[in-house]
């Protein structure tokens, strides 16, 4: 299968500072990649350089075979959650359809056409029984889910995600991992989710992307999420431990990954990574 | 006289239709100004037209078209010195400082009548030529084609800067373009009507809507409406045989409009949670 996304000795950063340092990744249509990594491991570098929004200084970026600023249709983004002042005159309808109609010219005027595309995907999401409510009245986790409404406007076909579980709780964030699951089964939708906190969505990751310092470690999470990978990556002894169910990072900076989430049975889809059981696959 | 009399008169004709097209720019620009939180911009912008106004007063000797160029200088000041809302402030902080010494050092060296320039801080609505009036006809066509233009990407990039981004919008060229449209509106409106007026007519209608509206359009609509309502209802009242000035008036009605606005936002706001309550209930 030809790969969806492609990057291959890429380079990128800031006033000639490196964040990413001669990455190559290649995600299959369908594949559901967790992206993990301290702060400033260059995470949301990724993401820009993949929106076309950042330059690599070198090596190559490809996205269903184009360049990523003529893939941008291709493309749908959900950007790191900012929650919405209570009082903004935005109802649930009008943000989701700013993510189809934003860039055009004129006033915010409802075609046909555009309201039965964004009932759709109000749909898709679960939120039609909030979509005409303001968006400041909503919880986290139903704001959470028009911004994948708005990232699944026009059929695309890799979803970036940039930490779309931050501040929910942990009903909401199995509820939003479902929801992508799902529909990347259903249509073979490319899946990169940038995250702090793999245990949320461990039963349904693929492979793991673990950064750090712009560098990488790319496989499937049993063999990413080990003590011996990541001090490899991190230049110093790092801990992966397994409590109570979750796995949990310990960096030499103190730094903790993962104590935060769930970890969820999800043996309807043939994923059991039940690591309670001890069996050391993680 | 009686207001039928007044109305009859030139001077109260040239107020009226003044008054109500700087009314309708304001009430358009103002709920982007609250959703942009630009309120602190408009008063930075409304008070350096006295700057403006005194460079053109003492270089070319035409306050008028001193203060619109000087207009557009601060806007490109302030967009380029900061983006984010806590830069923007500092940086219109800094601007307005040191535009309004830079102001009274002009005036200073001006050996005519100053008043010209000093009654830009207060304006006179009722001292308005029907030079005036063309000059707020081109104005209103201008900021109400251009922001009809912006609107959609204006708002995405208000609303959701990191996704308009991403989706192609210009945000940084859409927020100058907004800021240049503020900055004449404030500058030209504050020639006529004073700053005072100004600040009550591009904040307060938008900071009412923000309390009952819930769209956008919706918000657009419910700031002119009070805008209109406060310049125009303030008129005919100062008109109506009292020595009252008409921007206590004015500003009387805004600020009467928000009250209004921040008593019966909550209970809508109240009402519409349990209506979406009960949705959720349902689904």
């Amino acid at each position: 299968m030809t790969a969806l996304v492609d990057l291959s000795g890429v380079t990128a950063g800031y006033g000639g500072r490196p964040v990413l340092r001669d990455l190559d990744i290649s995600v299959a249509p369908g594949e559901f990649v967790a992206v993990l990594g301290p702060n400033g491991s260059g995470k949301t570098t990724l993401i820009k350089v993949l929106l076309g929004l950042l330059e690599p200084t070198s090596g190559t970026i490809a996205i269903d075979g184009l360049d990523p600023r003529s893939a941008r249709h291709l493309v749908g983004y959900v950007p790191q959650h900012r929650g919405f002042d209570a009082d903004l005159p935005l109802r649930a309808r009008d943000l989701v359809e700013l993510g189809l109609t934003g860039s055009r010219p004129g006033l915010p005027v409802r075609r046909r056409a555009v309201r039965r595309q964004v009932d759709e995907v109000l749909e898709l999401v679960g939120a039609t029984a909030f979509a005409s409510a303001p968006v400041g009245l909503l919880s986290g986790g139903e704001q959470q889910r028009l911004r994948i409404a708005q990232a699944l406007l026009g059929d695309p076909r890799l979803l970036l995600l940039d930490e779309p579980l931050l501040a929910l709780d942990p009903g909401a964030q199995a509820g939003i991992t479902a929801l992508i699951h799902e529909r990347r089964r259903s249509t073979g939708l490319g899946v990169l989710f940038v995250t702090h906190e793999i245990n949320p969505i461990l039963p349904v990751v693929d492979r793991v992307l673990y950064l750090v310092a712009g560098r990488a470690a790319l496989g499937r999470p049993e063999e990413v999420m080990t003590t011996e990978t990541l001090s490899a990556l991190y230049g110093a002894p790092v801990e992966v431990l397994h409590v109570g169910g979750r796995t949990l990072v310990l960096a030499g900076d103190g730094e903790v990954s993962g104590l935060l989430g769930h970890h969820h049975h999800d043996h309807d889809h043939g994923l059991d990574l039940d690591h309670e059981h001890g069996d050391g696959r993680l | 006289m009686d207001l039928g009399g007044y109305l009859a008169l030139p001077f109260a004709q040239h107020a009226l239709v003044a008054g109500t097209l700087i009314a309708l720019i304001c009430g358009v620009l103002s709920p982007f100004v609250l959703i942009r939180q630009m309120a602190f911009a408009v008063h930075g912008a409304a008070e350096l037209s006295f700057t403006g106004a005194a460079a053109g007063l003492v270089l070319i000797g035409d306050p008028v078209v001193g203060a619109l160029s000087g207009s557009v200088v601060v806007a490109g000041l302030i967009g380029s010195l900061g983006e984010r809302p806590r830069e923007r402030d500092s940086a219109i902080g800094v601007v307005l400082a040191g535009g309004l010494g830079l102001g009274i050092l002009l005036l200073s060296q001006y050996q005519g009548f100053a008043s010209a320039a000093t009654s830009i801080l207060f304006g006179d609505i009722f001292a308005i030529s029907a030079g005036q009036i063309w000059l707020l006809v081109v104005l209103a066509l201008v900021v109400l084609v251009g922001l009809g233009l912006i609107y959609r990407p204006l708002l995405f990039a208000s609303v959701d800067p990191e996704l308009a981004e991403a989706s192609g919008v210009a945000t940084r060229l859409l927020g100058i373009a907004f800021l240049l449209l503020l900055a004449i509106t404030v500058t030209e409106a504050a020639q006529v009507v004073g700053t005072l007026l100004v600040l009550s007519l591009a904040i307060i209608p938008g900071a009412a809507a923000q309390r009952v509206a819930t769209a956008p359009l919706a918000a657009t609509a419910v700031s002119v409406g009070v805008a209109l309502l406060a310049t125009d209802g303030g008129l005919l009242l100062a008109l109506n045989g009292t020595t009252v000035p008409p921007t206590v008036f004015v500003t009387g009605i805004s600020v009467g409009a928000y009250v209004v606005a921040r008593v019966v936002g909550p209970r809508l706001r109240a009402r519409r949670s349990r209506r979406l309550d009960a949705a959720r209930g349902l689904s």
